[in-house]
Order: structure tokens, then C-alpha cells, then sequence
């Protein structure tokens, strides 16, 4: 008798819970919902996959996916600028994590802390700690990073390697020694591209002069610039220029990569969207028709930056939002994301298999290595910083004074607020 | 009478919407970015909700061009000044000259019209995407003499960091000086023909004074800096004039072929009869003729060359300062490091810039109707 009626509450459960599913997977909310992202051409389906989730969980939901094109988002960014300040902002918005958020809309008190949210969903262990350090404050997090790129590594070809007779440098010491031999046989040992491509690149030298700690101490302030341990970055990064390609500036990464991969180049330091470049475009095989390693000096170290989606202050639809970015931070929506756009889940628990080599090789790194933050892509310093780096890039490369360029990074710290 | 009044209130009445919209969004407009120009508005809370602006003084122009940091923009001054320069030469030159060409009806002159003006139909940034292919170090222009079986050309035309005209900003107040004393120079010997006296009373004496004190104490002048900073003609910069000259020539050509047109069939037969070659013809009777063609193509490429921003953008990219030009840097100082007060600095000195070509304009077209009336 007694088990009749505990099968029967089951079997009344059982069709109370099937019956309450679909109620609970569709959701009640309604009304728009405007994305605004500079993921235009080749991001474009992956942003579009994210929005098939979240209109299947949000049928009653009219989505805008309003995208500004333009490489990096410098269109983008001027124009959501104009939105911000006209009082017109979007419900959600895209936006390099780190203090390219922080030092810019957090600072202006734009943005709410998605600290709760965090917690709701457990994503404070599904996140690695330095991560969330990396895009929150004392006063909370401030946004949902969606994908994770790596800015540390280099690039080659193991059979033209093999042809000239030379392997992979493990440090920056043997990349010279290396760079030698290549140049005697008329290669360029390291190819460059236009000047953001030099900032990519003076990170990853800053990162192996340096080390880790002491990357972090220049952008909490502690260690100055024009300190002896930064006038050796800039002495170095004149050291690596001397290997690079003269026609630079005229090259986008792309033909950087190009030269690699044609044998006119033997090295290239790009981030990990070279990866997506040359499998996809190009057609090689990750790990046999072309190769990475951790930039000279860093291995064990990961040098990321994250696009990322944050919750304006005064989003017209801001319920709508937060669901959003429950899709975003999801197990499924990062897998959903990432294999599309050819990055990796900022999530320690993704499923490895849906990924290619290259992406399952940067994964397992992301999960054991240190994590700091990138320059050139906007998580280690505020826009004003970066803008000002740029001139003092240019003024280096021009006149290669490492204690010049030393002094002039100092200044331009003070006066964006890094440095005391 | 009180028809004429009426008239004229009519006029006054259909006329002002539009100089009440032009005061507000025009003139208001440039009154409002003098005094953000004036302002702190920058730094971390510069986008918050009401953002706190300081008045400042002309700290942001003092710094534009005596600031350690701002060399970038002292060069893109300098750039602005070549690109005008050699953009004028070369559109008003080469148009004119295609124009003349053409003025000499050779067979299938319609279709080459077409052909020189069609460049102007296409929008910068797609003549920039297109030059910056043909001027790639690797390929384009330099392989060229490969196909008649020579060695490709070595020449970079958008990357060279050769400089040359180099001079030194520290020099700033005596450059300013002697430019002045060679535009006074300039406008005498214009005037010397008409009224000698004048001319070296008001033009050629008080240059010639100017340049020989500057020249002999111009090392008791300020310096404009506490260091060396040298600024010059980028070679990188040939590659982006090139692209603009081949845009603009043709529209330049449309131009002086309207005019050539419209000069009467009987001059040219009287310039003949004088016994005037096609050569004196032109330069001596029709050129002159067009001279307000001639004004009014500087006015318009004058302008064009100060706001030159996608082509650049499109063939060097946003950061690369040997090409650069002050609208770019307005547009990167404003929008990506968020300095909304040293961005409008760097607007009002463009359009101070904009000013000297203009106004003398202005002013020469007043005096003349003044004159005729």
C-alpha cells in the first residue's frame, strides 16, 4: 500500500515536472533587446549562434543585434561613446574586458556590478580567480568575459624550420643566436606588421624582461617605468626590432602572417587568432603545417585579453539584459561561441573535444599557467594610456632611445592615473 | 515704399529659420568646442553622466604646441602643411594640364573625360583601400619594371621613415617670424608692378627688416621646447599625396575644361593672328582668364587636404604618426583616449588653419564688389 502511493507520487511528480519544463525554458520575458558589438564579418556567425540560445530560451524577445564594423571595435567604440554621453545607451554592450571597461565606463559610473549575478550562477569557481581579479575592482565585477585570446605566442612553420636548419627559441637569448643564422640565409627572422602589431609585440618583450610579477607591478603602480627594469624592456624590444621586416608599417598582421607561412619570415608574434587564420585561410593543419609556442621567455605565462559584455547603468531593457548575459557565462553558450570564433571558454569545466588542437593546447595552458593581462588589446590600462602609447611606440620607433621611451611611458602613466 | 519694406520682411522672414539653425548648429556649435577647447574635460570620469569641466586658460593649446607628449601632433601640423602644399601643386597642375590636352579636342575627348573624372566618383576610402595594394613594399607599383625585365623598385611608399626638409621645432617663434617676413616679401614683389611705392613701404622693407633681425637675433628668441624635435617630409607621406592627386586631378580638369570652353572661339583666332604660339596662347591669354577657376580650386583642395582623415585611415592606419594627420589625431585624442578638451584644441586650431585660406578670400571678394559697385 505504502509503496503504491510512493510510486504514485512519483508518477505525479514525474508529469508535474515534464509539464513544468517547457513553462520554465521559455521564459516570460518580452520587449527588445539591442546588442551592440563591433562583430560584423568573420565574428559575425558566432555572434549569431549565441543569439540562436538565447532566443530559444527568450522566444517573446525581439533581439537587435546592432553592430558598428571595424577592426577592434574603433568605430564601434567612438559611436557608442556618442550613444553614452547623448543618453541613449544600449542594453548591452561589447567591450575589451579590463581597464578598457574599468578605467573608462566603470570609472564614469556608467556601468552596474555584476557581482550578484556572478554568485547566482556559480560562475565565481567556474572563472579562474586571476581572471576575475583581472575585470573587477574593490567595488565589483564588471563584466562577462564571452571568449579568451592569447597575445603571447609565436608562430612558425616546423618544416621550413627544419629546412633552414634552426628550431623554436625557447628564450630570447637563443631567438638571437637564431636570428643570426636566418639572416646570413636571407630570411627574416622575425615578421611585423603595422604599429599596433609593435604593441602586441612590446608586451610580449615586456613580459619576458619583466616576468609576471613585475608586469602586474607596472600597472598597479609600483613599478615605474623609467626604472632600470623598464628602460631593459625598451632596450630589448630595440634589440628583437633589428630583426624584424622594414616594410612594417605597411603590412597588416595578416601579411605578417603570410610571410611566415610562405617561408620569407621564420617567426611571427601574434595572437592566437593567427591560429583561426592560418587553419581556416590558410588551410594547415594545426601542429604540422604550422606551429606555436610561447613567445621567448614566457612560457608559463598566459598573456590574455577577452571580449567581454558588460550592463550599462539605465538599460532600457534590463531584464532582458541579464538574461543575456546568463547566456553568455553558460557552459553551452561559451562552447556554442568559441569553436565558431576561434577562441577559447574563459570557463575552467569546457568540453575540450569541441575544440581544435590548437584551441585544446591553449585551454590547458589557460587552466595551469599564470594569467596576466595584455596592453595592446585593453585590459591592463585605461583607453588615454593606450591612445598615448601609441605616440610613444611611434616616437621608439623612430629614434629607438630605449631611456627616452622609458621617461615618456613614466609621463604618460602619471598622467592617465597608473603610475603615482 | 512700404511695398519694398514688405518685400524685404518677407525676405527677412523666409531667411530666418535658416540663420537661426545655422547660429545654433553652426556658429553655436564652434562657440561651444572654443570653450570645451578651454576646459579639463578629461581623464577617467570624463564620459559620466555630467562630467566636471575646469576653464583652464589655453593650457590645451600650450601644451599641443610646447608639450613633451604632443610631438605627434606637431608633426601632423607639419604633415598638414606638406600635404597642402603638394596636394595644390599637384591637382591644380596636372588637372590643368590634362584640361589643356583635352581643350585640343583630340578624337574620343568624351571618353577620357570620363576616364580622368571617374577617380572623384570613388569615396577615399576606397581609393585608399586600392592604392595601398598598388603601393604594397612587396608588390603594385614596385614590381612594375619586372615586367619589362628589370629589378623590381625597392621604394617604400607608405613606410619609409626616411625624413628630409628636416628642421627643428625648439625654432618655433623664429620660423613663424621668418615665414612672416617671407609672405610680406611674396606680397610686395606682387605689388611692385602696380604701385611701387606702396608696396615697399607697407610689404618689402618692413619683410626684409623682419627676416634680418630675425636672422641676426633670432638665438635671443623663447624656445618653443627644452629639447631637440625635429620635424620633416616624410618620405612615407609621397604614397598618400600620389593617391589624393590621382582623386583630384580630374575634378580639377572639369573644372579649367568649363572655363577653357567658355572662352570665345575669336580670342583664340585673334591670339593666332598676333602671331602667338598654342603655348603663349595659354599661358599668356586663357590662364589668366581663369584665374577665379583657379581661386576657387585652391579654396576647395585647400579644404579637402585639411580634412583629409579616411585616406589615411585607410592606406597607414590610425597610428602611424609619419603619415599622420591633426584631424586623425583629433578624432583618436577625442574618441579613444576620451581628452574631449584637447580634441576640440586641436578642431579650433584646424579651423583657424581653414581660416587663412578663407578669409583672405573673403576679404579680396568683398573689396572687389565693394570696388565694382
Amino acid at each position: 500500500m505504502k509503496n503504491s502511493l510512493a510510486k504514485l507520487l512519483f508518477v505525479v511528480a514525474a508529469v508535474a515536472m515534464l509539464g513544468a519544463l517547457p513553462a520554465q525554458a521559455a521564459s516570460n520575458l518580452s520587449g527588445d533587446l539591442e546588442i551592440f558589438s563591433w562583430w560584423a564579418g568573420d565574428e559575425g556567425p558566432a555572434l549569431e549562434a549565441l543569439i540562436d540560445i538565447y532566443k530559444k530560451e527568450n522566444p517573446n524577445v525581439n533581439v537587435i543585434n546592432a553592430t558598428v564594423t571595424g577592426g577592434s571595435g574603433v568605430n564601434a567604440k567612438s559611436v557608442l561613446k556618442t550613444r553614452m554621453l547623448g543618453g541613449n545607451p544600449p542594453d548591452s554592450f561589447q567591450v575589451h574586458a579590463g581597464q578598457e571597461l574599468i578605467g573608462t565606463w566603470v570609472k564614469a559610473d556608467r556601468m552596474e556590478d555584476l557581482t550578484p549575478i556572478f554568485k547566482a550562477n556559480g560562475w565565481m569557481e567556474a572563472f579562474p580567480k586571476g581572471l576575475i581579479k583581472l575585470i573587477g575592482t574593490d567595488k565589483g565585477i564588471w563584466s562577462v568575459p564571452v571568449n579568451i585570446h592569447r597575445s603571447n605566442v609565436m608562430w612558425f612553420v616546423p618544416a621550413n624550420l627544419k629546412k633552414w636548419g634552426v628550431e623554436a627559441p625557447k628564450t630570447w637569448d637563443e631567438f638571437f643566436t637564431v636570428a643570426e643564422t636566418l639572416k646570413a640565409k636571407g630570411v627574416v627572422p622575425l615578421a611585423l606588421a603595422q604599429n599596433w602589431t609593435a604593441n602586441h609585440l612590446w608586451e610580449s618583450v615586456a613580459l619576458a624582461a619583466l616576468g609576471a610579477d613585475k608586469w602586474d607591478a607596472l600597472w598597479s603602480g609600483d613599478l615605474a617605468f623609467d626604472s632600470a627594469d623598464g628602460v631593459k624592456v625598451w632596450e630589448l624590444f630595440g634589440k628583437v626590432l633589428k630583426y624584424t621586416n622594414s616594410d612594417a608599417t605597411s603590412l597588416s598582421w595578416q601579411q605578417a602572417t603570410d610571410m611566415v607561412v610562405d617561408g620569407r619570415a621564420a617567426f611571427n608574434v601574434m595572437g592566437d587568432w593567427a591560429a583561426g587564420y592560418m587553419a581556416t585561410t590558410k588551410k594547415l593543419a594545426p601542429g604540422s603545417g604550422f606551429a606555436w609556442s610561447a613567445s621567448p621567455d614566457t612560457t608559463g605565462e598566459f598573456m590574455f585579453l577577452a571580449d567581454s559584455f558588460g550592463l550599462p547603468k539605465g538599460a532600457p531593457h534590463r531584464d532582458n539584459a541579464v538574461a543575456w548575459l546568463k547566456v553568455l557565462g553558460s557552459l553551452e553558450g561559451s562552447d556554442t561561441f568559441n569553436p565558431i570564433k576561434g577562441s577559447i571558454s574563459a570557463r575552467l569545466d569546457s568540453d575540450l573535444s569541441k575544440y581544435n588542437a590548437y584551441g585544446q593546447s591553449a585551454a590547458a595552458d589557460f587552466g595551469k599557467d599564470r594569467i596576466v593581462g595584455s596592453l595592446a588589446h585593453g585590459v591592463t590600462a585605461n583607453e588615454g594610456f593606450m591612445n598615448d602609447f601609441a605616440s610613444v611606440m611611434e616616437m621608439f620607433l623612430k629614434s629607438r632611445n630605449a631611456q627616452a621611451a622609458a621617461k615618456a611611458s613614466q609621463q604618460i602613466a602619471v598622467k592617465n592615473g597608473i603610475a603615482k | 515704399m512700404r511695398e519694398v519694406s514688405r518685400d524685404r520682411m518677407k525676405a527677412v522672414i523666409a531667411l530666418l529659420p535658416s540663420v537661426i539653425l545655422i547660429g545654433v548648429f553652426v556658429y553655436g556649435f564652434i562657440g561651444n568646442t572654443v570653450w570645451i577647447s578651454l576646459t579639463d574635460w578629461r581623464g577617467g570620469a570624463a564620459l559620466s553622466e555630467n562630467p566636471v569641466k575646469n576653464f583652464v586658460g589655453f593650457e590645451n593649446y600650450v601644451e599641443l604646441f610646447t608639450g613633451f607628449l604632443d610631438g605627434r601632433f606637431r608633426q601632423d601640423l607639419v604633415n598638414a602643411v606638406y600635404y597642402s602644399i603638394l596636394l595644390l601643386a599637384g591637382a591644380v597642375g596636372i588637372g590643368m594640364f590634362i584640361a589643356i590636352l583635352l581643350d585640343r579636342k583630340p578624337r574620343g575627348e568624351d571618353f577620357l573625360r570620363t576616364v580622368f573624372l571617374y577617380p572623384m566618383s570613388l569615396s577615399f576610402i576606397v581609393t585608399g583601400t586600392i592604392w595601398r595594394w598598388l603601393l604594397a613594399p612587396q608588390g603594385g607599383v614596385n614590381i612594375l619594371p619586372t615586367y619589362l625585365g628589370g629589378e623590381p623598385l625597392h621604394f617604400q611608399w607608405l613606410s619609409s621613415m626616411k625624413t628630409v626638409l628636416v628642421f627643428d621645432w625648439q625654432n618655433l617663434f623664429p620660423i613663424i617670424l621668418y615665414a612672416a617676413a617671407f609672405v610680406f616679401i611674396v606680397l610686395g614683389l606682387g605689388k611692385l608692378r602696380r604701385d611701387p611705392g606702396r608696396a615697399f613701404k607697407r610689404y618689402l622693407v618692413p619683410g626684409v627688416v623682419l627676416g634680418a633681425v630675425v636672422w641676426l637675433f633670432g638665438d635671443l628668441l623663447p624656445r618653443a621646447l627644452f629639447m631637440e624635435e625635429t620635424h620633416g617630409f616624410n618620405l612615407a607621406t609621397l604614397g598618400i599625396i600620389l593617391a589624393t592627386i590621382w582623386q583630384y586631378s580630374g575634378y580639377t580638369m572639369a573644372l579649367y575644361l568649363a572655363g577653357f570652353n567658355g572662352i570665345s572661339q575669336d580670342l583664340m583666332d585673334a591670339a593666332r593672328l598676333d602671331g602667338a604660339s598654342d603655348f603663349d596662347y595659354y599661358v599668356h591669354v586663357a590662364i589668366p582668364m581663369l584665374k577665379p577657376i583657379t581661386i576657387s580650386a585652391v579654396i576647395i583642395l585647400s579644404h579637402i587636404s585639411l580634412k583629409m582623415f579616411d585616406l589615411i585611415f585607410a592606406m597607414t592606419g590610425p597610428d602611424n604618426a609619419a603619415t599622420g594627420h591633426p584631424a586623425l589625431n583629433m578624432y583618436l585624442t577625442t574618441f579613444r583616449a576620451n581628452d574631449f578638451a584637447k580634441g576640440a584644441a586641436i578642431a579650433i586650431v584646424l579651423f583657424l588653419v581653414a581660416g587663412t585660406f578663407i578669409i583672405p578670400y573673403l576679404v579680396a571678394s568683398y573689396r572687389q564688389r565693394r570696388n565694382a559697385r
